[in-house]
């Protein structure tokens, strides 16, 4: 470590402001605070500090995404090979479905980070971390055959106008992956929905001829299934045809997005969420309430099947589950007051079935109510501080 | 006595270096000085001269602006320099003290038989006003306005703070005279807090005042805690706040007929090699308690008060006017941590789970953490919410006021409670900072203009 210490502070000069390399002094300064924790001691107010820091915050979020990472990696080869129908062993599968996935990744960090890697100097201000979990998630909610272009053009939009023309990270009020997603959903729609979208069936890791499929074959999601199932019974099927469990939907060998199928898989990564507190677990609770909440509601006054379906069945389908922890629970644009994080949470999970059992224009509807709650999270803040308000100026007036 | 008052919001940071409870004298030195930098928002005007003597009790500054108000030498000798900074800003008032410890000498009275006229009278003559400061603005109190209560803290729950049931020990006759001469100086209550399972007779005995006990992590020792539990300060009222530790200086003043600053200070902090109690006299020079007590092979840094909301000082600094501890940490300049980041760090002190201090408390709960200066990450927006919630434990939203503070809103400020805080009750709020925004320097600076915006002085 000594060495690289050594290697920095030899090259550091030229990055400072009128050295050679000053172009690059933030993309130095990111790297060497990445690598060693800054010297620099406190000036004013308190002399010692919490040992966290937004890197450290950030990185747990990473490491909590990292199950349903590794599941959705999986899950993408295996739909791939049922979908064609061959034999796979477990790790032929997963390494199909790594090598699918990764260049998303690739993608989604090299544009975001070159985006702020240049803002940031153009600033004249540190690199900030944010987008290393924003570059984490706008993979996971995307359908493994979206062209990487698009990725990276909405990767582009996002960072650009969601969060850095707003200020930065922590400024933005929309949540920056769900609105990489958002975008889309509306300016590409057939290629984020539908039937087609979920499983690949090119031959090389997503690139390639198509490959035929079983005859059975079907590639619509269990949401999408149900969003246009009419009749009076309404079975949801893999892509074999085979109907699925409620089990079947919590393990999330199933096609969808390809970090959001596999409700354990997210569970777990949400346990270490709670755990380090760096997820509210009010609003993880809270939504889950609120879609449970909707679906009895819609249970009782039911008219078709859809209606009927229990609340855990709604919980475990589509980005609930994925949006309840990863999404919802973003503190810049969640509700930042405790009380408003339960009303906050409440009104996502009820808008999300909402959405999605009485609009079949959207199958999914947490995306759309957590983007709309992100507006209101304000609304809720502001009467909460103006209750807190009034209690002050109550107890003012009593003390006359 | 009233119910045991419960605060469940805070964070005990458990550093090394506590004070034993040993007292020894501090090494002898003659250099002594009053600081006018000590006491916020003062506009000093000099009332003596290079080079002329003074007596314990001499005034060596009046306030411009209240001329009543008045700081006294600590002990009796020449004045050996008045230092001035940049732009002729009054740093301190040096004092060569010699060894006689000749005094301005007043009546011996008792309080109780004079009218609370007299007493503020006395009080200001003899300079201990300054030790009486008031909430809205935390600065020393307005003698031409009433108070509606006054408050003290009788412990303090800060990092490494001195036990000040140890320090009042057999001070009790001083300590009641204090709280006499209190009463005197408004028509409400003075309240006395104190914590819940103390056993100090000086604390549980004491009369005339209204005792409240308190329980719980820091801050719930803060008087400003404590002010919100009990009787909270609206817009328009005001309170004045007393450390239970100057009570002391009050006391003796009656009881004696002459000022008398002597203080038991604790030296603490983990780079200190007997942390324990000295006595000695306020505005005595530090190195008079330092020199060949610390570690020297790392750069140090010397804070006079406790580590969260103490004022940084050099060796040759004086104690400051309120302060009875000295903290002395590693300045972390020289420390190149790789990757800290995604280390356990299991030696450091952590609120956030995200690191193990929980854990680690839970196998030894007697473990003791190192600290540094760092400030152990860059600053960023707020990003993290209901951090300060949890080390907050007044009916205020700490997040919404401090961004109020940071925009100098006034209006929202006023709404939102500014006038029942002071900074230090925000230090918690800036340690657990994860965007390690400088809360209370912001506090600060938002209840400066707010003073000024109402045109008081």
């Amino acid at each position: 470590m000594k060495a690289l210490r050594k290697l920095l502070d030899k090259i550091k000069p030229a990055f400072e402001k009128g050295g050679k390399l000053s172009m690059f002094h933030s993309v130095f300064d990111g790297f060497e605070t990445f690598l060693f924790v800054p010297n620099r001691t406190s000036q004013s107010g308190t002399h010692i500090h919490d040992s966290i820091d937004s890197k450290r915050a950030m990185f747990v979020v990473v490491i909590a995404l990292i199950p349903a990472l590794l599941f959705g990696m999986f899950n993408v080869g295996y739909q791939h090979y049922l979908a064609i129908g061959q034999a796979a062993g477990f790790f032929q599968t997963f390494f199909w479905g790594a090598l699918a996935v990764l260049p998303y990744i690739v993608v989604s960090y090299v544009v975001g980070l070159g985006i702020e890697f240049t803002i940031a100097q153009f600033r004249g201000e540190e690199i900030h971390e944010g987008f290393l979990v924003t570059g984490m998630l706008i993979p996971l909610i995307i359908p493994i055959n979206t062209p990487l272009w698009m990725v990276a053009l909405a990767t582009a939009f996002a960072v650009i106008f969601v969060k850095e023309i707003f200020g930065g990270t922590g400024y933005n009020i929309f949540n920056v992956a769900l609105m990489a997603r958002a975008f889309l959903f509306f300016a590409y729609p057939s290629k984020m929905s539908g039937d087609s979208v979920w499983v690949s069936l090119k031959d090389y890791f997503g690139f390639g001829q198509e490959q035929a499929t079983i005859d059975v074959y079907t590639g619509a999601t269990p949401l999408g299934q149900a969003a246009i199932a009419g009749g009076d019974n309404l079975v949801l099927t893999g892509i074999t045809g085979e109907p699925l469990s409620w089990w079947d939907t919590f393990l999330g060998l199933i096609p969808g997005s390809i970090g959001e199928t596999s409700v354990l898989a997210i569970l777990l990564g949400g346990i270490l969420l709670i755990y380090t507190g760096i997820a509210s677990w009010k609003i993880i609770l809270s939504v889950f309430a609120g879609g449970a909440f909707m679906a009895i509601l819609l249970n009782i006054f039911a008219v078709n099947p859809y209606m009927e379906m229990p609340f855990w069945e709604h919980w475990c389908l589509g980005g609930f589950a994925f949006g309840a922890f990863f999404m919802a629970t973003d503190p810049v644009t969640a509700s930042r007051t405790e009380k408003g994080k339960w009303i906050y949470g409440f009104l996502i999970g009820l808008l999300a079935i909402l959405y999605r059992v009485l609009n079949p224009a959207y199958p999914e509807g947490m995306m759309l109510a957590i983007l709309f709650m992100n507006i209101f999270a304000k609304l809720i803040d502001y009467l909460v501080v103006q209750n807190n308000i009034k209690k002050r100026l109550k107890r003012a007036r009593i003390a006359q | 006595m009233t119910d045991v008052i419960k605060i469940k919001k805070g964070l005990d940071i458990s550093l090394k270096g506590g004070a034993f409870p040993e007292v020894q004298s501090a090494s002898y030195t003659e250099n002594y000085a009053l600081c006018p930098t000590d006491f916020h928002g003062l506009i000093p005007r000099v009332l003596v001269k290079e080079g002329e003597q003074v007596l314990a009790g001499t005034p060596l500054v009046a306030d411009k602006n209240k001329p009543e108000i008045l700081f006294v030498s600590p002990l009796s000798g020449v004045v050996s320099a008045v230092k001035r900074g940049e732009k002729r800003r009054l740093l301190a008032i040096e004092i060569r003290a010699d060894q006689k410890n000749a005094a301005l000498s007043y009546p011996v009275r008792n309080p109780l038989d004079m009218d609370g006229v007299k007493v503020k009278e006395a009080l200001l003559e003899a300079g201990l006003w300054p030790y009486i400061k008031r909430r809205p603005y935390d600065v020393i109190a307005n003698p031409r306005v009433e108070p509606k209560a006054i408050f003290i803290s009788a412990y303090d729950t800060a990092p490494l703070a001195p036990d000040y049931a140890f320090i009042l020990k057999g001070q009790g006759h001083d300590f009641q005279t204090g709280l006499n001469a209190l009463t005197k100086l408004t028509k409400g209550k003075v309240h006395l807090s104190i914590p819940a399972g103390s056993g100090s007779g000086e604390l549980k005995n004491a009369q005339n005042v209204e005792i409240h006990r308190f329980e719980g992590p820091h801050p719930a020792g803060n008087v400003g805690v404590q002010i919100n539990r009990i009787d909270p300060v609206n817009k328009g009222e005001t309170v004045w706040t007393v450390n239970a530790l100057d009570v002391l200086f009050i006391g003796r003043f009656f009881n004696k007929g002459r000022v008398d600053f002597s203080r038991l200070v604790a030296l603490t902090g983990p780079e200190v090699y007997e942390p324990r109690y000295y006595r000695c006299v306020a505005g005595i020079q530090l190195s008079a308690l330092l020199k060949g007590n610390v570690h020297k092979e790392i750069p140090l840094r010397y804070i006079s008060g406790n580590a969260l909301t103490g004022t940084r000082v050099e060796m040759n600094d004086y104690l400051g006017a309120y302060d009875s501890q000295v903290t002395v940490l590693h300045e972390g300049t020289d420390v190149h941590e790789f990757a800290g980041w995604v280390m356990p760090r299991l030696n450091m002190f952590s609120m956030s789970k995200t690191y193990f201090t929980g854990l680690v408390q839970k196998i030894c709960p007697r473990k003791q953490f190192d600290a540094d200066t760092r400030i152990l990450g860059g600053e960023r927006a707020l990003i993290m919410s209901g951090e300060y919630e949890k080390v907050f434990p007044m009916d205020i939203l700490p997040e919404k006021l401090v961004r109020a503070c940071i925009t100098r809103d006034l209006e929202k400020m006023e709404e939102l409670g500014i006038y029942e805080v002071a900074p230090e009750d925000f230090a918690l709020c800036e340690y657990v900072c994860t965007s390690k925004v400088e809360v209370q320097r912001q506090v600060r600076a938002a209840l400066d203009l707010l003073k000024a915006e109402n045109g008081e002085e």
